[in-house]
């Protein structure tokens, strides 16, 4: 048994396929789609069984949305290089789909100059929301709770005010973020430089708390359940309701290690607040840049959040335009 | 696992290290303070590319100074129209000097008619000779970057007849109202000049051409008012600096304190001499460099006809101190009206 638990699993179960509970609310025109097969690859670290797949109205909208996305930024790479495969596949981690320039505002700019990043902007924009509702739903059609939809909702939030919420604030969508691998990278860096250096945004270092907070919580919670898998501690739900011997040990391993400890159902509150907090609070950060500071260092050293510490070289360095008779 | 079966996982392993370490540098790395302890304002610096780039320094020797004395170059050449206050012997002596720095494989042949020296009909010689006058230029009025070090032809040539780092403008197609492929001013194909970053290939013909387009993007205040610069003049200013720290072979830290890269009062000195140098690159492009066009032939030109022009790379070519700091204008004093007087 503690062969078939852990990851790389060696034994596989194979019998007819688990099809599921009958959905919540039938919906005739959309069934499960699909036979079951089992991929002894997936059955490695993971469930072996395949589908079936439940798309529904939602999901091939959402579908059809993100494909409409996709295709517009990859064909305008494709012809930003002249419609040259090769050049298309060699430089395609340079290649994006840019906002409009500045000069158009919130206008709608020809295709030709930005208006092909609007209308990918849409699509990728309805394709995300349609997944929402799907999550949402097919949550609420198996009686179970929303916690993933919000969660989803609040990486959503953060998309929403980088691409749109704060570019319509700042009055431009040039303001908003490429599509394009280097590209939105670049951006990201220019974003920074721009305002002044984002790590002085005190919702910019929440964010970042509650990222790499994340992380920490994730791994001490894996490695707690791996740890207790011996005494059937993978078994969480069983163990939030009826608390055996491996939740004991698990609670009792932190209290020694550091004092206190979670419970088997408060970890999971936890590490949920962690990452939806995580684009919480980065959504609040960009859209207070540009719109509430403009210059972030400058803000720091108005709070006194910023170290001053002493000069090193023999003379001050001194702006050479406020210089008599500077060059300009 | 049998060893048959190790083999995709060996293979596979093998693919995504290369995919994703291909293109780091093997450590070690030195860093070195260079400003106040504990704050990262350090170099760091790959010892090996470094001594490479070194390496491939190679100063010439110096021709032995002329004799002394002896009739002016003007009076026994004809069409001398910069170096005519050189006696005949220092005359020669440059004109030995510039063929080595600048064609040492062409010879005398590349700038001139050697029928008849004095022919102007050689675009070569035109050139030269409005670089002879850029050069004491420099020499002269731009010490705030060059120092008493100074520049000489070979500087920028390093025995090559065109200069490996020059730049032209880059255009973006004109666009046609429907048209994709919208590139947002040159932008996203891996230009080396700017680090092969996916920013603009071209913040050199606003930011060096000669104008005085504002390169500074950041705000003065800390809450908003009247400054306004998008985020696609911001990374114009960004490709500049990535072209000056891989020109030079350096990093921000080297100018900058990162946590405020528009602060002057917690940069390095090296960041006031770039503040010069970039103002003279500007004067020697629209002073000197863009006017040459229409001397030049059609294979001289850039993609858009306009001729090439300098950038920091051009001179510094991967290091902090063009040549390493050699000293060579020491030498060659008739490049330095200065030292003449």
């Amino acid at each position: 048994m503690a062969e078939y638990q852990n990851i790389f699993t060696r034994i596989q179960v194979r019998a007819h396929p688990e099809m599921g509970v009958p959905p919540y609310h039938p919906d005739p025109a959309w069934p499960r789609e699909g036979k079951p097969f089992f991929s002894y690859w997936l059955g490695r670290v993971g469930d072996a069984q395949v589908g079936p797949f439940y798309l529904g109205g939602l999901g091939v909208a959402s579908l059809l949305s993100g494909l409409f996305a996709i295709l517009i930024i990859g064909l305008n790479m494709w012809a930003s290089v002249n419609w040259n495969p090769m050049q298309f596949v060699r430089q395609l981690f340079w290649l994006a789909l840019e906002p409009p320039p500045a000069k158009y505002g919130l206008s709608i700019p020809p295709m030709g100059e930005g208006g092909w990043w609007l209308l990918a902007g849409f699509f990728l924009t309805m394709s995300i929301l349609l997944f929402w509702v799907r999550v949402y739903t097919n949550a609420r059609r198996l009686g179970m709770g929303t916690h993933v939809a919000w969660a989803f909702a609040s990486a959503i939030w953060l998309y929403l005010v980088l691409g749109f919420i704060r570019p319509i604030a700042m009055g431009s969508w040039s303001e908003a973020v490429p599509f394009g691998i280097f590209p939105h990278l670049d951006w990201t860096a220019a974003f920074s430089i721009r305002y002044g250096n984002l790590f002085y945004n005190p919702f910019h270092m929440l964010s970042i708390v509650f990222l790499y907070g994340s992380a920490l919580l994730f791994a001490m919670h894996g490695a707690t359940i791996l740890a207790v898998g011996r005494y059937g501690g993978e078994r969480e739900i069983e163990q939030i309701v009826d608390r055996g011997t491996a939740s004991e040990r698990a609670a009792l391993f932190w209290r020694w290690t550091m004092g206190f400890n979670a419970s088997m159902e408060s970890i999971h509150r936890w590490a949920w607040w962690f990452a939806v907090l995580c684009t919480l609070t980065g959504g609040i950060g960009i859209l207070l840049t540009g719109t509430v500071v403009d210059n972030w260092y400058l803000w720091g050293v108005k709070h006194g959040i910023v170290a001053a510490y002493p000069e090193v070289y023999t003379s001050p360095i001194i702006d050479p335009t406020t210089l008599p008779g500077a060059v300009k | 696992m049998t060893r048959a079966n190790r083999l995709p996982f060996a293979l596979a392993a093998g693919i995504v290290a290369t995919l994703f370490l291909g293109a780091c540098e093997r450590p070690p790395t030195q860093s070195k303070q260079i400003g106040y302890r504990g704050v990262g304002m350090e170099q760091v610096i790959n010892p090996r590319t470094a001594a490479k780039t070194i390496a491939a320094v190679k100063i010439p020797d110096v021709i032995p100074a002329a004799d002394p004395g002896g009739p002016k170059a003007s009076t026994i050449y004809k069409n001398v129209k910069v170096l005519g206050d050189l006696t005949e012997n220092e005359f020669n002596r440059t004109m030995a000097a510039i063929t080595e720095w600048v064609s040492p494989e062409q010879g005398c042949a590349y700038c001139h008619n050697v029928e008849n020296m004095a022919d102007d009909n050689v675009y070569t010689k035109v050139v030269a000779r409005r670089m002879f006058q850029m050069t004491r230029h420099i020499n002269e009025t731009w010490k705030s970057h060059v120092g008493e070090t100074g520049v000489t032809c070979y500087t920028c040539h390093a025995g090559k007849p065109v200069p490996e780092n020059i730049w032209f403008q880059s255009k973006d197609k004109a666009s046609k109202s429907i048209m994709a492929g919208y590139r947002g001013g040159s932008q996203n194909n891996a230009n080396k000049s700017v680090g092969s970053t996916a920013m603009t290939a071209d913040p050199f013909s606003d930011l060096l051409g000669g104008g005085k387009n504002e390169i500074r993007v950041q705000a003065t205040k800390a809450l908003p008012g009247t400054h306004n610069v998008s985020i696609q003049d911001t990374e114009k200013t960004y490709a500049l600096m990535i072209h000056m720290s891989e020109g030079l072979g350096v990093n921000c830290t080297f100018c900058h304190n990162s946590r405020s890269f528009g602060n002057w009062t917690s940069s390095t000195p090296q960041r006031t001499s770039a503040w010069h140098g970039i103002r003279m690159v500007r004067d020697v492009n629209s002073a000197f460099l863009t006017p040459l066009q229409s001397a030049y032939p059609a294979t001289r030109l850039g993609p858009h006809g306009d001729a090439p022009k300098a950038f920091c790379s051009t001179c510094h070519q991967g290091l902090a101190k063009p040549l390493n700091g050699a000293q060579m204008l020491k030498s060659y004093l008739e490049l330095n009206k200065t030292a003449l007087k």
